[in-house]
């Protein structure tokens, strides 16, 4: 049977998601192997090196650089307070001193001969991981982090932003077809994840950030409304160190696409379910789509896990969606990979696949589908 | 040793290519290619699969054996294996640095010009007077987390309290590398030689530090081959050796690997010096746009980092507005719908135009792509900064002074596209017509595309350095550069100067290979194709008065041009060329040369 690499998003109604949480830099972990972990649990902690500034007391103090030693009232390592003297002029006869204060609570970490520099640095910033999913730790990473594993739904979208959050799975539109509307947002929503169907306008979305949701995941989303809520025009997908209340998950892409009936479907029937979701995307080299985990109890498994690195590509009866004009969001069956190369009405040769969308037969570019990973 | 065969491999972000060069009856031809997706990430995490899958396609469509189990059997013996092989990356994407001199415009641009050359994307350019504090300078240079540092500043012999201070910005970031903890950053020092023991001091403990020559030991002059060199090196030893299966690669080479975009400038730098021409190269990718360009015989790259067709396509968008883009476009659509269809290609970057509407829209956006990327390139590929001229008094009322752009449109000979839009279009016409609109070549200009991109394999082939294979190489790159690489789409006659319209801005007489002469008129707003091949045609060649085809207004210039697979394309639409602001003529404009060049099927949308 013919077989293609197509890239495709995940669907998947129950699957062990393996999730590793590292530190920037290397620091401390501080659960063990076979902890179990709720998502704001802290796993691993360590101190940021703290800011730095520089103060050119040669210049400030007007001596030599090679005399700004000789002037300090401090050593290389010792601490200051803020507003303490930092260097001090002998003046003439004790009289006419000049000097430099630190403008923070730091430590002094080098004097230059060279140039009259003095670098002082602020102190550590702490930084900690938290565990994000719901789960057990399976390996730690000695000094950098863990990793947690757990049972669950897991969804990809294509494209987010914002960041992880948290909450329950609320489901607002009654068909994956629904856009979700403004009225739709009450405040009794605060804190969940709203899941819509086929598009949420700028306004839905501004409401939403307001009443304070923890997501929003829906089908599409107007492209140039995206600068409205960041503040610049998004010219590449790389995204979520956005400072957002609300993380955005578009499942099908820009536009009023319905949402895929799977993916409703799935994310209807664990309605009331706390999830954890990311809106970080980047596609690029080494592709992060947005996600979203929704943990499930022993009691609901029912053991029909799938890796999720399986990527087979499409094969006959493959279900795919369509993801460029002139048919984009449709979906359909794949019914026949013809090997030769094809001429589309743009000219272009390309390979093709047979697709079967309402009993109709058309001929999409391989490249334009996407295969639908589903168990 | 003579060379007989040659394997070489370009390791890109998602493909790896591979082709086989053998010599036959004394010439050195391209025998066929493969390519395979590259393998740097998760699942496989080893380039080497990457690199073995394609050869193994070279060795299915040759018929010749290459692998023995999972190596390359070098040399050639007999009908089996190859006498070498090479290659170059940009796999895990590619070299990035950030460089830092004292004067922005002086030490700071030559440092930029030495790892751009090299084939590095510069993420930051720190300089003493840059605007930003100490504070912020160290905040920046924590958050990029380069794969390597260039410093440069001061002029030997000269004051290094500037450089210095440099350093021990960088010192008090302690900068970590971007693959891994688990080992120091590269830096290069290449200033001042009288601040070397201090600039050790500073960052000999916490960096990894080289010091090469001064990248600028006189005002006058800018010395880039030694920080460029060093970078390479360094590129192979941290770098490449971080990255996944790079060292497997590394022990199979017969030389370094190179960057591929220094691989492709190296080229493109010995054939215009071959051949005493000025070149204009372009790459134009998913992600990023590259520029080469040899003027007055001084080599400038540029990369547009994030001016591209697929990945940064909204990136363009931004950059050059919606206006700009849809003034190509030779028919009407809703903007809030265009927005999202190049928003959904930026989420969804493989795929492909299916309908010619979308074709248009795409060669639409890869003109302002193009273009944008070009006036980049022209403001950095300029004289030396900071130069005091002397002046005669003949000189007084020439304005000439030092940071003029080195491009010249009307002085280049050869200008040369690749990437996937230009070299996949589905009509030759369509690249040829969207690399004049974008560049604008300007008197006699020669067009071509590479149609598989193998500039990068024969970059690295032509800087084969082991003496024993260097002039074999070298000879190799040239010839299969020449009769394989290149695709000739034919000769662009552009006058430039104004004229009324309807007028006859050129007028070319042509004596074709078989001795028939031909004949064309082109009026201003007017664009002909006169068809010919890529043969030696003589041409004499007549501007009306207020026009300039390369000797003077009105000048007639009597050379030989050649055709290609399009022709030789008279543009006389004028430079500055102007479109309509009333869209309905705009619109029958484009129509127009978009006939005349045999651009689209037709259409109707």
């Amino acid at each position: 049977m013919a077989h293609s690499y197509t890239p495709g998003l995940k669907v998947l109604h129950e699957t062990k998601v393996k999730k590793e949480r590292r530190l920037p830099l290397k620091g401390e972990v501080v659960v063990k192997k076979g902890d179990s972990v709720s998502p704001d649990d802290i796993v691993a902690t360590t101190n940021l090196p703290g800011n730095v500034q520089m103060i050119n007391v040669g210049n400030m103090l007007n001596v030599d650089p090679s005399d700004v030693s000789g002037v300090m009232k401090k050593n290389i390592g010792d601490s200051f307070n803020k507003d303490e003297l930092l260097a001090e002029t002998k003046g003439l006869f004790g009289l006419f001193k000049s000097s430099v204060k630190v403008p923070i609570d730091c430590t002094c970490e080098s004097v230059s001969a060279i140039t009259g520099q003095v670098v002082l640095r602020e102190a550590p910033i702490p930084v900690e991981i938290d565990a994000y999913i719901t789960g057990l730790v399976t390996e730690i990473i000695p000094e950098e982090g863990v990793e947690i594993e757990t049972d669950a739904v897991f969804i990809q979208g294509i494209f987010g932003i914002g960041g992880e959050s948290r909450g329950d799975v609320h489901i607002v539109s009654t068909a994956r077809d629904e856009e979700i509307t403004p009225d739709m947002i009450t405040a009794d929503l605060k804190g969940k994840i709203v899941v819509g169907g086929s598009f949420i306008s700028l306004e839905a979305y501004q409401k939403a950030l307001k009443v304070g949701l923890a997501g929003v995941v829906v089908g599409g989303f107007n492209y140039h409304d995206l600068e409205a809520i960041l503040g610049y025009t998004l010219g590449v997908a790389i995204t979520g160190s956005e400072d957002l209340v609300t993380s955005l998950i578009v499942t099908e892409g820009y536009g009023k696409i319905p949402m895929g009936h799977r993916t409703f479907d799935l994310l209807k029937e664990h309605h009331g379910k706390f999830a954890s979701i990311n809106g970080a995307t980047q596609i690029r080299a080494g592709v992060i789509r947005p996600e979203i985990v929704i943990p499930l109890s022993k009691e609901n498994l029912t053991n029909s896990h799938k890796g999720i690195d399986a990527s087979e590509g499409i094969s006959d009866g493959s279900l795919v969606r369509i993801i460029r004009a002139p048919y984009f969001g449709r979906m359909g069956i794949v019914r026949g990979l013809p090997a030769e190369l094809q001429k589309m009405e743009s000219e272009t040769m390309v390979r093709v696949a047979a697709i079967e969308i309402d009993g109709e037969i058309l001929h999409i570019p391989r490249s334009n589908l996407e295969m639908i990973e589903t168990d | 040793m003579e060379l007989r065969s040659i394997l070489a491999t370009d390791c890109g972000s998602t493909t790896t290519k591979a082709i086989l060069i053998e010599k036959i009856d004394g010439e050195y031809r391209l025998k066929v290619r493969g390519e395979a997706p590259t393998t740097v990430e998760a699942p496989f995490e080893d380039v080497t699969k990457g690199v073995l899958n394609a050869v193994m396609e070279v060795e299915e469509l040759s018929g010749r054996k290459l692998l023995e189990g999972e190596e390359i059997i070098t040399p050639q013996n007999g009908d089996v294996g190859v006498d070498i092989y090479i290659s170059t990356s940009s796999a895990g994407g590619g070299l990035q640095m950030m460089v830092a001199g004292v004067v922005k415009s002086m030490s700071g641009e030559s440092a930029e010009r030495a790892a751009l050359g090299a084939g590095s994307i510069v993420m930051d350019v720190l300089a003493s007077n840059d605007g930003r504090l100490p504070h912020e300078k160290i905040k920046r240079i924590r958050q990029l987390r380069p794969d390597m540092i260039l410093l440069s500043g001061g002029i030997d012999g000269g004051t290094i309290s500037h450089v210095v201070e440099l350093a021990e910005i960088l010192a008090a970031a302690n900068p970590k590398p971007r693959l891994g903890q688990h080992y120091k950053l590269p830096v290069i020092y290449a200033g001042n030689e009288k601040a070397k023991d201090i600039i050790k001091e500073t960052l000999g403990e916490i960096t990894d530090l080289d010091i090469v020559e001064n990248i600028r030991p006189v005002l006058e002059r800018e010395n880039l081959g030694p920080s460029r060199d060093k970078i390479h090196d360094l590129f192979m030893e941290h770098v490449m050796a971080q990255a996944p299966g790079y060292k497997k690669l590394m022990a199979w080479t017969d030389a370094p690997i190179m960057p591929t975009p220094g691989a492709v400038g190296s080229l493109i730098e010995m054939i215009a010096k071959e051949e005493n021409i000025t070149v204009v190269g372009v790459d134009i990718g998913g992600a990023t746009t590259d520029i080469f360009s040899v003027f007055q015989g001084q080599f400038n790259r540029t990369v547009s980092a994030n001016l591209g067709m697929s990945y940064s396509i909204c990136n363009v968008l931004a950059e050059t507005g919606l206006k700009n883009v849809l003034r190509w476009v030779p028919f009407d659509i809703d903007q809030k719908e265009l927005t999202n269809r190049i928003g959904n290609k930026m989420i969804r970057p493989t795929t492909v135009p299916q309908s010619l509407e979308e074709l248009i829209i795409e060669q639409a956006i890869a003109r302002e792509a193009l273009r944008l990327s070009f006036i980049q390139h022209k403001s950095f590929a300029v004289n030396l900064k900071g130069i005091q001229t002397e002046r005669t008094i003949s000189d007084a009322f020439e304005q000439s002074e030092s940071g003029l752009s080195l491009v010249n449109m009307m002085e280049l000979d050869l200008l040369v596209g690749s990437g996937g839009v230009l070299s996949h279009a589905p009509r030759r016409q369509q690249s040829a017509k969207m690399m004049i609109d974008a560049f604008l070549p300007e008197g006699i200009t020669q067009l071509a595309v590479d149609s598989i991109f193998m500039m990068p394999q024969l970059g690295v082939l032509a800087n084969i350095d082991k003496k024993e294979l260097a002039k074999d190489a070298r000879k190799a790159a040239l010839e299969v550069f020449e009769k394989d690489c290149l695709i000739r789409l034919g000769t662009c006659l552009a006058p430039v100067g104004k004229a009324k319209p309807g007028q006859v801005v050129l007028t070319a007489e042509f004596v074709m290979p078989g001795g028939n002469i031909v004949r064309q008129e082109v009026k201003l707003g007017e664009m002909v194709v006169v068809e010919a091949s890529y043969e030696p045609i003589k041409a004499t060649l007549t501007p009306s008065k207020s026009m300039n085809i390369g000797a003077g207004k009105g000048e007639i210039i009597e050379t030989t041009v050649y055709g290609g697979i399009v022709g030789i394309i008279l543009d006389g639409r004028g430079r500055p060329m102007n479109l309509p602001d009333d869209p309905a003529q705009r619109i029958a404009n484009l129509s127009d040369w978009s006939k005349a060049v045999n651009e689209y099927p037709d259409y109707k949308i």
